[in-house]
């Protein structure tokens, strides 16, 4: 018998037992349809968070804060009239040690770091359109490299010398625009009140709308031109020294490093007295939690296939017990043991491929369903999450594994076939 | 003396061991010559079914020697094994062993499906096998829907399909009625004188065994009885005569193959 039959003759023997067929490929069915959506969540959120990431801080970045001085100690740290504290936007927060000049000259010095900029914030009283409504707004940082979520229009751009600014698309329509797009070109009005107390305000062309995001997003971004503008504007009335300390200093290395010789670095910056954070720092515990999830989710799923498995060992043990005369009688035709064996197996792989298959492709229109009616419902306050999102290779690890168990599950039958005696087997009434 | 397609050399089988060993057959010895229709007579449990089991290669004799064209067939093992009983042996079952869910051509062409033979080819043979039955506008049926007599045809098309050296019938009429049973003797008889093929009938039935060329007996194990029909022999030397020129040279030639 040539591979070509043996695949047709299987086939055609899987079909031939409908009901008992079907009921294994629903078993199956269950096992991969719930692999699917597991796994199609777990790559979801996780495609949700790279690309969230990437709105917040390109991926050489280091944030850089002073370590308090007793920082390893417990309890509380005793006041030093000499070091001056700033308010950190940091979520961990609290009051940290300012970072000063002498400090970016430190840090500038430290190995692996190619360039130190200080973290500079600025807070602005109002954004405004064309003499309307004002509206309080934050206004964020973008470091060269980092990328916005964009509605419309395009990244303000952070080389260039005019005043540029991305804004929430939240804001698009209490600022007075028609839409996204009709945003794009217009001039807002930023008001921001120095250390003296004075208002003024600064104009700055609207280049693109952001999409809100997990974390960034829902401040306003301007490009490096306007946010050195508001901060000097801010900053009007300070003393030198004041206005030159930060809560943070942003820290640039090769974007190539790996991440041993991202943690040399943070180690080395451990010891100038300074705690480094990456990006991937803060949003990777994140993924660790996520990914737990995902793993223990489908770890029920896998249970259920291997449940399925032995319903394809009963199913194909079965279907030897019945066909005993016809697998003697082709033994008794000259068909040897092992095109016996793969016969049954290839019988068993094909019904695990059709519960996979079946599984998966209900699956994947499952999770579309599921993430248009989230998206509209509960997830609307995180646009740009797609719930369930499906990668290829992972769809097609499902359906090999799945294979793969069926099997390992089909040659315990097909052994019992192969090894069948043809008299024995003929005389069985 | 030519030398027999088929031969037991004292043969022995047993089952089992100890107190509970069974000796089916006790040493038999016998010739099967090209193109003769024997008839091997036994009551059930006489060791009739054993020795046919031993002589199609099915099984291994526990001493003795099978020879297949005067070889020892104990030196076929493994994949020659296998293509010798494709392509040596056809059966014909008492239960006929046809598979239900499939076409009756399905059914024919199994040998050839075992033997790798491409799908157009098959279905060549098959339809020619079916021919020969006067079963080929019955091809695209199922088997179970079919009648006994029918399905006793299937299966002898079934056992040609492959173009086989030796047909072993084992109670070819023992599920079919006496009128049935008699078309399916004639069909399997005609083949005999017709083709040369060697025909093995296993049975208890005496009228069926008289129309063999020769009957052997046998009982607890043992060859009891031989017996040549006269009437047979005659008809056989008459067929013998006129095989003669086409048969002898290409016998052996189509055994070796």
């Amino acid at each position: 018998m040539n591979g070509f039959d043996l695949i047709r003759s299987a086939i055609g023997n899987s079909l031939r037992s409908k009901t008992r067929t079907v009921l294994t490929v629903i078993a199956i069915f269950i096992g991969a349809f719930t692999l699917t959506l597991t796994s199609g969540v777990g790559t979801g959120i996780n495609d949700y968070i790279d690309s969230t990431l990437s709105s917040i801080g390109a991926s050489d970045v280091m944030s850089v804060t002073k370590t308090p001085a007793d920082a390893q100690n417990d309890g509380p740290v005793e006041y030093d009239p000499d070091s001056s504290t700033v308010e950190s936007d940091r979520p961990a927060g609290g009051d940290i040690e300012a970072i000063t000049s002498t400090d970016l000259d430190t840090l500038a010095a430290v190995p692996g770091v190619l360039s130190v900029e200080p973290a500079v914030s600025v807070r602005a009283d109002f954004v405004q359109y064309d003499g309307g409504t004002r509206y309080q707004s934050a206004i964020g940082e973008l470091v060269p490299g980092m990328s916005l979520e964009l509605a419309a229009g395009e990244q303000p751009d952070a080389s260039a010398s005019d005043d540029q600014i991305a804004i929430p698309q939240s804001f698009v329509e209490p600022l007075g625009f028609a839409d996204d797009a009709d945003a794009i070109g217009k001039t807002l009005t930023i008001g921001i009140t120095d250390a003296q107390g004075t208002q003024s305000t600064i104009d700055a062309t609207i280049v693109g709308v952001s999409e809100p995001g997990l974390v960034g997003g829902t401040s306003a971004a301007p490009n490096t031109a306007l946010l050195d503008a508001l901060h000097q504007t801010q900053s009007v009335g300070l003393t030198e020294k004041a206005a030159q300390t930060y809560a943070s200093a942003t820290v640039r290395f090769d974007p190539d490093a790996t991440d041993a010789q991202i943690a040399t670095l943070k180690a080395d910056l451990k010891a100038a007295g300074y705690d480094g954070v990456t990006v991937e720092d803060q949003i990777g515990s994140f993924k660790t939690v996520i990914d737990a999830i995902i793993l223990v989710l489908n770890g029920f799923a896998v249970i259920a296939l291997l449940a399925a498995g032995f319903g394809i060992v009963n199913t194909l043990l079965m279907s030897v017990q019945e066909r005993t005369r016809e697998i003697g009688l082709m033994k008794a035709m000259g068909m040897s043991g092992g095109r016996v064996f793969g016969l049954f197996t290839i019988e068993a792989v094909f019904i695990g491929f059709l519960g996979s298959a079946i599984g998966v492709v209900i699956g994947m229109l499952a999770g579309t369903l599921a993430n248009s009616v989230l998206s509209g419902g509960l997830l609307s306050a995180l646009p740009g999450l797609s719930l369930v999102a499906f990668d290829p290779v992972s769809l097609g690890v499902i359906v090999l594994t799945v294979m793969g168990i069926a099997f390992l599950a089909g040659t315990i039958p097909a052994l019992r076939a192969a090894r069948q005696d043809p008299i024995t087997s003929l005389r069985y009434e | 003396m030519p030398v027999p397609i088929l031969a037991a050399r004292d043969v022995r089988k047993s089952y089992g061991r100890g107190p509970t060993r069974f000796d089916a057959l006790k040493g038999v010895s016998l010739d099967i010559v090209e193109g003769e229709s024997i008839a091997i007579v036994g009551k059930s449990g006489s060791g009739k079914s054993t020795l046919m089991h031993l002589l199609a290669l099915l099984d291994q004799p526990s001493s003795g020697v099978v020879e297949l064209n005067g070889r020892d067939a104990a030196g076929l093992r493994g994949s020659n094994l296998n293509t010798t009983r494709n392509q040596t042996f056809g059966f014909v079952f008492q239960q006929f062993f046809l598979t239900p869910g499939a076409s009756v051509l399905d059914n024919v062409t199994l040998p050839l499906k075992i033997a790798g033979v491409r799908g157009a080819e098959r279905r060549r043979r098959g339809m020619a096998a079916l021919a020969q039955l006067e079963l080929a506008d019955k091809a695209k049926n199922k088997a179970t829907d079919l009648s006994g007599g029918q399905k006793q045809r299937v299966v002898i098309a079934r056992a040609l399909v492959n173009d086989p050296s030796v047909i072993f019938a084992d109670e070819p009429t023992g599920n079919l009625d006496t009128a049935t049973g008699a078309v399916v003797e004639d069909i399997l008889f005609d083949l005999n004188r017709s083709t040369g093929i060697t025909l093995i009938i296993v049975t208890h039935d005496e009228e069926l065994a008289a129309r063999c060329d020769r009957r052997v007996y046998i009982r607890d194990g043992l060859v009891v009885d031989e017996a040549t029909s006269a009437h047979h022999d005659a008809h056989r030397g008459h067929g013998a005569h006129a095989g003669a020129a086409e048969q002898p040279a290409d016998g052996d030639g189509e055994v070796a193959a």
